[in-house]
């Protein structure tokens, strides 16, 4: 087809879609971006590896939760055995370090490859349901992996296995702290910069729309179950990247990475940073940990106040920390 | 005569023994609106959705342009040139009303697993989009989110998101529900520019309109096509006087 | 071979009663008010702690059980009045996060109270010695009278369900609120009954297990995620669906994790088998249900209504 020239009518709806957002939202938003690279420097020049390796703890879980969202907060799919993916990424670092193959060209594709194809299977049959047996089924099946990886005695079984020596990058040294600081921190930007891209491109329309209204969609001659499960397998490889993130970050690997508590706690940071914002499970994250790491210096009994404010935030905050800083404190 | 573009023979679906649909047999042809019409629970909606694949009939076929579709998972048939509109409005809410048109224009050029370029960038799904709003008459509300629209809106939005994927067979399920007197005249006059170089199934309760659209107008009544005709025919066919328009 | 199969039948038998006393609570409040509740496995832990104290102060499990049951109905219909009324206009997003709140508060509440080490609730002696059920064959006394009771409250659900004005508005308000409150019965009252109905079948599955086990906190978040297989499998929102499921999944389970080593013995070398037994026999419930799913997406018995 030829192009015709545009009609002035028609360029003004032609809009390419801004990144950061708009107006004070955008200020706010790069400025948290930068605040999270500098301060850990800042941190790690001061000598204290304690806050790099929190901030390192924040930017892997972040992605994880960007990868959360792409499905949840873009494709209203209520995923909530994310968790597994993150064991499986972690296992595709520790099993075959275990067997002396330390290389990261090895590992991380080896975690999105094994994190998809468990996505693909699972959403596979996931993906025929709906609503709270969607809910349900992806919680059992990340309960089946955790059960999996538990019975695996030669992999460390209940024990867990630890990692000896981080995933070798040859070019990149990640035993430094802040090497691999700086390694998380541009995979998060990536990963945050291909959701950007997936959900205004035309497969990230048919997504949105399928969230809103799957049975209009079916009916505009959309196969929208191929288009989900599409989507629930890039969220399911971006969360297996995570995992094999954070196997590196912890050195040490355990089933417990995938019980369902952990998935909870992933849909958490998205809602409490604001599904469906490109940016929110990022500040979700952060606010998370940061919440979880003050209440635990105070209590033992921190997870109390961090149900409490968990039924607060859903009976009462709506958008999370995004829409707070889109809209301000007004309500 | 023209074409016969949809034929249904020997429709049946029942419920738990209660027989919704009971051997529905019609035909929509080119260039026609056929209308159906029917007390309130006469099986109007049951009907359309096995028309467009969402229920499965229990026995009988459905035909397009000679092809049984019967079976035809719904995405597909909207592949093939059907298109349809619903009697509770159905649109994208949290969409701008330009984005819900152009995602029905996407659903029709090719696949949609591309991942990179941004949609709301892309001239040809925009330009075909805004053509379908103007057709409406809703182009100048075209960056206004859904959900901001009127109810009468909403509604020539749904027409025009059907448009848009420029279908050969348009199945509207009360377009004209819960519209005011001037709306409805415009849907009326909107409806007679449509059904050239088309064929329209037309299901309404507004009886005015039914009798000054429809070519041809099928009543149905617990299920049953008691009379097919003419809205002259129709008007003047004692069973239906008797079932149907003898209520009112 | 065969006396072990049997009795780890009647252990499967005791694992599926005690799976549908918390899948029939599950499946009674999703399918009438279509509500998702995790911390469904917080008052099998409740009452599973509730009864222990309460047998220590008393002397008697017996008493300890009796005793606890109101206590956990209590507990459930102020659950429901006070955070789980609120969320029914919310989605089922909305349910889950709140519930998964109430988890993390009910660990922590166990904790204080109760401190953080597992408590066994010690048995009567008539209750706690074996019996031979057929010769050769001795079984546990208490696992028996769990299989009876489980099986004593499921008949008295299907009575309740079938026969009563209470289970005749609990199957009308699943398809039809409106209705039921045109009957001039108060649904919140209905609704927040239900629940406690719900709290106390779990409590007593709690109480139950903490016999054999002990109360332990967050002991309700593993066989929560089962009790779920056990609603997908059935159906949800379908009494009977629960009911046949989990005794399905719970004999499967038990026999899975007894044989599949020595049957894979029979095809593969032992040394594999020795691998791959548990792993296969861990995930053998999930694997039922995607098979289950991939046939029937609603589950073996969807309900008739929708």
């Amino acid at each position: 087809m030829k192009i015709q020239e545009t009609s002035p009518r028609l360029d003004e709806h032609l809009k390419v879609p801004a990144m950061f957002g708009s107006g004070r939202g955008r200020v706010v938003t790069i400025l948290l971006m930068a605040l999270l690279l500098i301060l850990p420097l800042i941190a790690w020049y001061a000598g204290n590896k304690f806050y790099l390796d929190f901030s390192t703890r924040i930017v892997c879980l972040a992605i994880a939760a960007v990868s959360l969202n792409l499905i949840l907060g873009f494709g209203g799919m209520v995923s909530f055995g994310h968790a597994a993916f993150v064991g499986i990424g972690a296992y595709a670092v520790g099993i075959p370090a275990y067997h002396g193959y330390e290389s990261a060209w090895l590992h991380f594709p080896l975690a999105i490859g094994s994190a998809s194809l468990f996505a693909l299977f699972t959403g596979a049959i996931s993906l025929r349901t709906k609503g709270v047996y969607f809910i349900m089924i992806t919680m059992a099946f990340a309960q089946m992996a955790f059960y999996f990886f538990l019975s695996l005695e030669e992999y460390g079984g209940d024990d867990g296995m630890t990692l000896w020596s981080r995933s070798d990058f040859g070019i990149i040294n990640i035993s430094d702290g802040l090497t691999f600081f700086l390694l998380c921190y541009g995979v998060l930007a990536l990963c945050v910069y291909l959701v950007f891209r997936i959900v205004h491109s035309r497969f990230g329309m048919v997504l949105r729309g399928c969230n809103s209204n799957e049975a209009r969609m079916k009916a505009l001659g959309y196969n929208t179950y191929a288009y989900r499960l599409t989507a629930y397998v890039i969220s399911g490889a971006m969360c297996g990247l995570a995992g094999a993130l954070i196997a590196n970050l912890q050195d040490y690997i355990t089933a417990d990475t995938m019980t369902w508590t952990r998935s909870g706690e992933l849909m958490f940071m998205v809602i409490l940073g604001g599904a469906g914002s490109l940016f929110g499970p990022v500040f979700g994250a952060g606010a998370f940990l940061l919440i979880e790491e003050i209440l635990s210096a105070y209590t033992i009994y921190w997870a109390l106040p961090f149900g409490i404010l968990l039924i607060l935030s859903v009976l009462f905050v709506k958008g999370g920390v995004n829409g707070l800083i889109q809209r301000g404190w007004r309500r | 005569m023209s074409e016969v573009l949809l034929n249904v023979t020997g429709l049946r679906k029942s419920f738990g023994g209660v027989l919704a649909t009971d051997d529905v047999a019609l035909d929509v042809r080119q260039d026609e609106i056929h209308a159906v019409i029917g007390p309130n629970g006469a099986g109007k909606t049951t009907l359309i959705t096995q028309l467009f694949g969402e229920q499965l009939p229990d026995e009988g076929s459905v035909f397009f342009k000679g092809a049984n579709i019967t079976k035809l998972p719904t995405h597909k048939r909207a592949g093939i040139g059907l298109a349809r509109s619903f009697q509770i409005t159905s649109v994208f809410m949290g969409f701008s009303v330009l984005d819900n048109v152009a995602l029905a224009v996407q659903a029709h050029d090719g696949h949609s697993f591309k991942f990179w370029k941004p949609a709301a960038t892309e001239i040809k799904l925009r330009r075909v989009a805004m053509q379908a709003l103007a057709q409406v008459g809703l182009d100048d509300r075209a960056s206004r989110r859904a959900a901001e629209l009127s109810h009468g809106e909403r509604r020539q939005l749904e027409i025009a998101m059907a448009l848009a994927t420029d279908p050969v067979f348009l199945l509207l399920d009360e377009p004209m529900a819960g519209m005011g007197a001037e709306e409805s005249a415009l849907m009326v006059s909107l409806l007679k520019s449509l059904k050239i170089g088309r064929a329209i199934l037309l299901v309404e309760h507004d009886m005015n309109a039914v009798f000054e659209l429809a070519d041809r107008i099928s009543v149905l009544v617990y299920g049953k096509i008691i009379a097919t005709g003419t809205p002259g025919e129709i008007r003047s066919n004692a069973k239906v006087r008797e079932a149907y328009l003898g209520e009112a | 071979m065969s006396t072990l199969f049997l009795i780890q039948l009647l252990n499967g038998l005791q694992l599926g009663v005690l799976l549908f006393l918390l899948a029939a609570g599950l499946t009674l409040v999703f399918g009438i008010m279509d509500f998702v509740n995790l911390a469904h496995g917080s008052l099998y832990m409740l009452g599973a702690f509730v009864c222990a104290s309460l047998t220590f102060l008393t002397g008697s499990f017996v008493w300890g059980v009796l005793l606890a049951i109101p206590i956990i109905a209590v507990i459930g219909y102020f659950f429901e009045v006070l955070i789980v009324r609120h969320l029914y206009e919310s989605n089922h997003l909305d349910h889950v996060l709140a519930t998964f709140g109430i988890i993390l508060i009910a660990d922590t509440l166990v904790q204080l109270s109760w401190g953080p080490e597992g408590i066994a609730i010690p048995l009567p002696g008539y209750l706690s010695g074996q019996v031979e059920i057929f010769p050769s064959i001795i079984f546990p006394t208490f696992r028996l009278v769990i299989i009876s009771s489980g099986l004593l409250i499921a008949a008295g659900l299907y009575w309740l369900i079938t026969y009563t004005r209470l289970g005749m508005l609990i199957r009308a308000g699943a398809s039809n609120r409106t209705m039921v409150s045109a009957l001039g019965v108060d649904i919140s009252t209905l609704f927040a009954g239900v629940f406690a109905l719900g709290a106390v079948l779990a409590g007593v599955a709690g109480m139950l297990i903490a016999s054999i086990t002990e109360a332990t906190i967050g002991m309700g978040n593993d066989i929560i995620i089962t009790a779920f297989v056990v609603i997908i499998v059935g159906g949800i929102g379908s009494m009977k669906g629960a009911f046949i499921a989990a005794i399905l999944i719970g004999i499967i389970d038990t026999l899975g994790r007894s044989f599949l080593k020595d049957i894979l013995e029979l095809f593969i070398a032992s040394g594999s088998a020795e691998t791959a037994g548990p792993a296969l026999s861990s995930m053998l419930i999930y694997i039922i249900m995607a098979v289950v799913l991939a046939v029937r997406p609603q589950g073996l018995f969807p309900p008739k209504v929708r």
